[in-house]
């Protein structure tokens, strides 16, 4: 009994370190981020300690509720697509054979830890008029002459889904890499075409892991900062953007905090009702 | 017939994923200072300058550097997390690794202006230390869950084992478990080291004025026009992530750090 205590005093002494350094640096920021989202912006770049809601009341201006609007669009768009593409994408990947599957699984992953400026920069290339796709559709007689596809939507669109579709299929290939074989190969053996097989079997089956990767994924969108800035137009600019344009250059921080926690809320708020879902399935299972 | 549509749109995608990469290597090596593609005579004048001009030695080092500490600040705090969650089951030790999850989990603009209101509240601003330790909070999530996969895979028989013979926690934990866990170890700081060097928001925020890291150097002169040089720093960057992950791939067992397997099909 002693020495199980003194075991755990030594568990509880190596968690110190850890707690330390989670708590000053990642507890007490987000702390202070949202006491100060309540305080008032004076002048210069600096705040006071009043209390007040403004911050909050500036979400139902007009332009915020465009800019909140456009976002959780733009990012639910790109979400789908990255999903709809990446599920059957990941389940092919899982059914490869191994020699196969590992050097997908490095390019996934570079594309992935590709910083967001190099994403938004190859697009940029790759829709701009002098050195684009559109002049491979000129030289194949397709187009009079080259054109700029960037800055615009679909640009934006094309560099986030590109952002996300790795992310995606790391996300869903946990659960496709254990999935029962046996059932795939039960439901060939009974006569079902493997497209069949995919879309009556395999798709039901993941439903509450396509959901959950869904909802990472917008997340994950809804964190884009340089995409659409490279890739759009003011416009085009998202609650990311927002944020850190009133942090930075506008220094009015108690507004960019109160937009931060906003969006932590919201995040959060949608992966924790994920992973209770999923959580109750299971129970159901 | 399926096997060639699903061929397909394997290749189809592999192409879409791989084509931005083809381009900037193609750009890169362009001799003119112009954006031109396909590409116009051949050099490799501007991989010269990443190394040969202070303007980008500068933030290659200041990204290298950071990357190196704070994978480290990563894994130093991952791992004790992770070894007392899997040694003694504790709530708190879940409760924290929970909450190491969240950095990554969030939209990172988040977490950045958390940094930033802190170092300025802090009065401590500006700094490579500020943005080292952010990058290493920020980063924790990658360690945590590569290394807790390694826990889990151990095989409790030899810890027990080990116990039997009369060993105590502390050698059972330097001469059965570390040396178990090593390869989940570095693969963590490799996750961590590479995802830093490309890392923009964080280190933007934190000392975005005074640091200048590759990432924030390539988007101010991306706002500035268009030099070579930028193609030529992404393909490194495409080339040290290829080379991290193509040895974790070679060293290891990547598809079960990925999560192919659950803990108990080893």
């Amino acid at each position: 009994m002693r020495r199980e205590d003194r075991r755990a005093a030594g568990a509880a002494a190596g968690l110190a370190y850890p707690t330390v350094m989670l708590g000053t640096l990642f507890a007490i920021p987000l702390g202070i981020m949202v006491v100060i989202s309540f305080f008032r912006k004076i002048e210069g770049g600096f705040y006071e300690p009043v209390l007040t809601l403004d911050n909050y009341a500036r979400f139902f201006t007009a332009f915020f509720a465009q800019n909140l609007v456009f976002s959780l669009w733009v990012s639910a768009l790109a979400a789908s697509i990255a999903v709809a593409f990446g599920f059957p994408f990941a389940y092919l990947l899982t059914r490869l054979a191994r020699r196969w599957q590992v050097p997908i699984l490095v390019l996934l992953l570079c594309v992935l830890s590709l910083s967001e400026v190099i994403v938004g920069f190859s697009w940029s290339v790759l829709l701009s008029r002098t050195a684009g796709l559109s002049n491979v559709l000129v030289w194949l007689g397709l187009l009079e002459d080259p054109e700029a596809w960037s800055p615009s939507l679909a640009a934006v669109l094309c560099g986030l889904v590109y952002l996300a579709f790795p992310y995606t299929v790391l996300v869903l290939y946990p659960p496709l890499a254990r999935l029962d074989r046996e059932i795939v190969e039960a439901a060939r053996t009974l006569g079902a075409a493997p497209a069949t097989t995919f879309a009556t079997v395999v798709v039901p089956m993941l439903r509450p892991a396509i959901v959950a990767a869904a909802v990472l994924v917008f997340v994950f969108t809804l964190g884009a900062y340089l995409t659409p800035q490279i890739l759009g137009r003011p416009q085009h600019w998202t609650l990311s953007v927002l944020i850190t344009d009133q942090a930075v250059y506008q220094a009015n921080l108690p507004f960019a905090a109160a937009m931060a926690i906003f969006l932590a809320v919201v995040g959060l708020g949608l992966v924790a009702a994920v992973l209770v879902l999923a959580r109750k399935r299971g129970n159901a299972a | 017939m399926s096997r060639i549509l699903s061929a397909l749109f394997l290749g189809a995608v592999l192409l879409f994923l791989a084509l931005p990469l083809a381009v900037i290597a193609a750009v890169s090596v362009n001799e003119k200072k112009r954006l031109l593609f396909p590409p116009v005579g051949f050099s490799f004048a501007w991989y010269g300058d990443l190394v040969g001009r202070s303007e980008w030695l500068g933030p290659v080092t200041n990204s290298l550097l950071i990357a190196v500490l704070a994978a480290a600040v990563a894994v130093s705090v991952a791992l004790p997390i992770a070894y007392v969650l899997w040694r003694h089951r504790l709530r708190y030790a879940r409760a924290l690794y929970a909450f190491g999850l969240i950095p990554f989990t969030l939209p990172p603009v988040i977490t950045a202006l958390g940094f930033m209101i802190f170092w300025n509240a802090a009065g401590w601003s500006g700094s490579m230390t500020n943005v080292v330790l952010s990058h290493g909070i920020f980063l924790v999530t990658l360690p945590l869950v590569t290394i807790s996969l390694g826990f889990e895979g151990l095989d409790r028989a030899l810890t027990e084992a080990a116990a039997t013979m009369g060993a105590d926690d502390r050698t059972i934990l330097r001469t059965v478990v570390l040396p178990l866990i090593v390869p989940y170890v570095l693969s963590g700081y490799a996750f961590a080291f590479v995802v830093s060097l490309n890392e923009y928001i964080v280190a933007f925020m934190v000392a975005g004025f005074t640091i200048e890291t590759l990432p924030i150097k390539i988007f101010n002169s991306l706002r500035y026009g268009y030099t070579p040089v930028m193609a030529a720093v992404s393909v490194v960057f495409v080339l040290v992530a290829a080379l991290v992950f193509g040895l974790i791939a070679r060293f290891g067992d990547l598809p079960r750090l990925l999560g192919a397997l659950g803990p108990r099909d080893r």
